[in-house]
């Protein structure tokens, strides 16, 4: 099962390490981890999606939490969110093919960044599947190179966390 | 002096906290980039206490913090100095201890260019401290020397460790002692839920076999008192662990003594009979579980602790309190009567009859069991700090405790080397207390170079060597589970000990007799000076009675012969 933690934490020296140090000494997988700072600059937000069961989620939430850095830790997987990812994906692409590849990215509302003679780079942000399809139709050309940012997510509505 | 500011380099200010934090006694080893720090210390009015080895100096703190429930605090420079703490640390760390560590760094500007004695000690401690901060301005020192003393002594004490480059030492600071710290991330919940302490009472009250199971964290929270008065309401037999020890008294006739591999029969039979378990300040490790699919499966289970992280961790909990053992404690012991379990106790004493701690034999040769039992004898209110193997356990089951922080132990790292530097620590803490050093031929030689230290310091510690000529606890398991193929565990005739106590200016005994045994603790005692006592054992004496690894805890064997 994945879950999506929203992790605020001081922004400060270390902290990042602290965090991913805990994951890996206490054997808790990781999918993604997407950092930066917030409204308040004293504060950082992480977005971590890790796999594990209930168990597994209830100590990497309370192991969160004892770390001294960390302020506090949502599990925004029972709640009603906006999720997304922005994925740049570097695609084999000639004359022949070209117009076929916008297509794509046209259906996807993703944007076309960079063209050169040989290759495209586009943009898409989505939730994970929406980057699954795109990368299955994308696959034929030959991906050369893909870069994902994590996903982050916010709570709907005016609550926050 | 608050409020005001004043002058001072960083050397200074943090003495300055030091002293503002009631330390009286630093352990410590100097080097290049502490020598500001050690020479704000000459002239302060704390005791440094010079250990050989820096690993001493973090088991002596802890040792210190053990004895007393205040924060214990070594200093060591960088890189080698600090890397040595590393032990001492994590000793700390698993026994959840309040130290404070102090190391020297490089100067800011230089560290990560792998410089001169350079090692990034917050990045190999993270993992074995509470927490811990690298100074980057010297302005913070006073606001993180507060910081530091706060996050280990309170919550789930544990190690702190500072990180002080050199520039930040001679700098000039505008000093300011903080009065209070203000952490938003760090809130430490004391107080139960009172809903769950009344749905905890409630269980109580309809229990007929409960059993208290009391770890480090009554002794940590100083609720041993609270803790007697509510098992005498209840009527509920109490069971300690290792490091629980102490927290109650031994004869009292509600208490099972220690439970789990090591433990007495009767504690693991009431554990596994028992509908309902009290954990108090204690965290089903798996010395105390065994086979944890067969533990308590009868039980509900009441969790009181501080970490909400314990709780359901390895065992799953019905009821969980979080908060301070003390705290909680006073509350539920409102909401608590007598229990039904006059049948249980009677039970519990026919196990105690027909299943007690007991060895035989000792005419010829010196049992193990025997010495502790002696210095009980001789002096009932020592503190007794141990190294770790067979004669940590022995000590944990044959002496007689009658209160919380006289037994010392490292029991969830087992540290071989602990038990010698914990007790100068406990000895300074306590210089009217008896401090016992139960230790191995092993483990003593782990730390045999503090010899140097009790003299010159002049600090009296008995260390008392079980001598068996094996690192016997490895040496059983090779014996039950490995053929008796004794691989590299027989260390006779290492040294002669008690030339090498004579060596340091130390007073060096050797007992090679029962009847010996006591006129040598005597003489220990009588002599008021550091001295080792050789004590030549029975070699091949196991542990006993012992729950195999992977066995549930009623699984216990009997490894003494029949009288
Ligand atoms: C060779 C060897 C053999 C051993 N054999 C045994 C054995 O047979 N039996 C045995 O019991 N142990 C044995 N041990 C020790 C064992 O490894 C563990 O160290 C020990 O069982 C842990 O004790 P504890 O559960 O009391 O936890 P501790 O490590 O003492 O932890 C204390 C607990 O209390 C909590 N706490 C702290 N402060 C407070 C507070 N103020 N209020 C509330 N809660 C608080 C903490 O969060 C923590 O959960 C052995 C060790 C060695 C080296
Ligand atoms: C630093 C360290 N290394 C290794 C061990 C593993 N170990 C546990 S007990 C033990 C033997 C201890 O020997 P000794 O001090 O002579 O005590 P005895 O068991 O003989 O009483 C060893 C090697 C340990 N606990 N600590
Ligand atoms: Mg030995």
């Amino acid at each position: 099962m994945k879950h999506t933690l929203a992790v605020l934490v001081e922004n400060r020296y270390g902290v990042l390490s602290r965090v991913a140090g805990l994951f890996a000494r206490r054997g808790y997988n990781i999918d993604s981890l997407a950092v930066g700072i917030t409204e308040d600059p004293t504060i950082s937000r992480m977005t971590i999606v890790v796999r594990g069961d209930d168990l597994v989620l209830e100590q990497v939430t309370k192991q969160l939490n004892k770390l001294i850095d960390v302020i506090r830790v949502t599990d925004l997987g029972t709640e009603d969110t906006v999720e997304r990812e922005l994925v740049l994906i570097k695609v084999n692409a000639d004359v022949k093919n070209r117009s076929e590849i916008m297509q794509i990215a046209d259906i996807f509302r993703a944007k076309i960044i960079d063209v050169a003679s040989k290759s495209m780079v586009i943009e898409i942000t989505g939730d994970e599947n929406k980057i699954k399809a795109i990368e299955q139709l994308l696959k034929p050309f030959g991906i050369k190179e893909m870069v994902r940012t994590g996903k982050i997510a916010l709570r709907r509505g005016p609550k926050s966390i | 002096m608050t409020g005001r500011t004043e002058k001072m380099t960083g050397a200074r200010a943090i003495i300055e906290c030091l002293h503002r934090e009631g330390v009286d006694t630093i352990f410590g080893y100097p080097g290049g980039q502490v020598l500001p720090i050690y020479d704000a210390l000459y002239d302060s009015k704390i005791r440094h206490v010079l250990v050989r080895h820096e690993q001493s100096a973090a088991h002596a703190a802890d040792g210190y913090a053990r004895a007393t429930g205040k924060v214990g605090v070594c200093l060591a420079t960088s890189g080698p100095g600090a890397t040595n703490l590393v032990t001492g640390i994590a000793t700390a760390y698993m026994d959840s201890i309040p130290i404070v560590a102090l190391t020297g760094q490089v100067p800011l500007s230089m560290i990560g260019n792998d410089a001169f004695q350079e090692a990034n000690i917050t990045g190999i401690t993270m993992p074995i401290t509470k927490h811990n901060y690298l100074i980057q301005d010297a302005n913070d020192i006073p606001r993180i020397m507060k910081e530091a003393f706060h996050i280990a002594s309170t919550g789930r004490p544990g190690p702190v460790l500072i990180d002080i480059p050199k520039d930040m030492t001679t700098e000039m600071i505008d000093f300011h002692y903080p009065e209070t710290v203000k952490l938003r991330s760090y809130n430490p919940t004391y107080e139960g839920n009172i809903q769950q302490i009344k749905k905890a009472a409630e269980e109580i009250k309809r229990s007929s076999k409960p059993v208290i199971y009391a770890g480090g964290g009554v002794i940590s929270a100083n609720a041993s008192g609270l803790l007697q008065a509510f098992a005498e309401k209840v009527q509920a037999p109490v069971t300690t662990t290792l490091t629980g020890m102490g927290t109650f008294p031994v004869g009292h006739p509600l208490f099972l003594g220690m439970l789990g591999m090591h433990g007495t029969k009767y504690a693991n039979y009431a554990i596994q009979e028992s509908d309902l378990i009290i954990a108090v300040g204690a965290r089903f490790d798996d010395r105390v579980t065994g086979k944890i699919k067969s533990f308590a499966t009868n039980a509900k289970i009441i969790h009181i602790d501080v970490d909400p992280a314990e709780i359901s961790k390895n065992v799953h909990v019905d009821i969980p309190i979080v908060g301070n053992a003390k705290r909680v404690l006073e509350d539920l012991l409102k909401y608590v009567d007598k229990a039904p379990t006059d049948d249980w106790l009677e039970k519990i004493a026919h196990w105690k009859r027909s299943y007690p701690l007991y060895y035989v034999g000792g005419k010829e040769n010196i049992k193990p069991q025997y010495i502790i039992e002696q210095i009980h004898d001789a002096c009932k209110d020592a503190i007794i700090v141990t190294e770790v193997g067979q004669h940590q356990m022995w000590a944990a089951q044959y002496f007689r405790f009658s209160e919380p922080r006289t037994f010392i132990s490292s029991g969830g790292l087992g540290t071989m080397g602990f038990g010698f530097p914990a007790a100068i620590g406990a000895k300074i803490a306590k210089p009217d207390r008896v401090v016992f050093d139960i230790s191995g031929d092993g483990s003593f030689q782990m730390s045999s170079q503090e010899l140097a230290t009790v003299v010159q310091e002049n600090i009296p510690v008995i260390i008392a060597i079980f001598n068996n000529g094996y690192l016997g606890m490895v040496r059983q398991w090779q014996e039950l589970f490995f053929d008796k193929r004794y691989s590299y565990t027989c260390i006779r005739d290492s040294v002669d000990f008690v030339k090498l106590a004579e060596a340091y200016g130390a007073l060096g005994l050797r007992v090679k007799q029962p009847s010996e045994v006591r006129p040598a603790i005597e003489q220990a005692i009588a002599s008021g000076r550091p001295t080792l006592i050789d004590f030549w054992i029975e070699c091949e004496e196991n542990v006993s009675p012992m729950v195999p690894a992977g066995a549930a805890i009623n699984e216990i064997l009997d490894l003494e012969r029949k009288a």
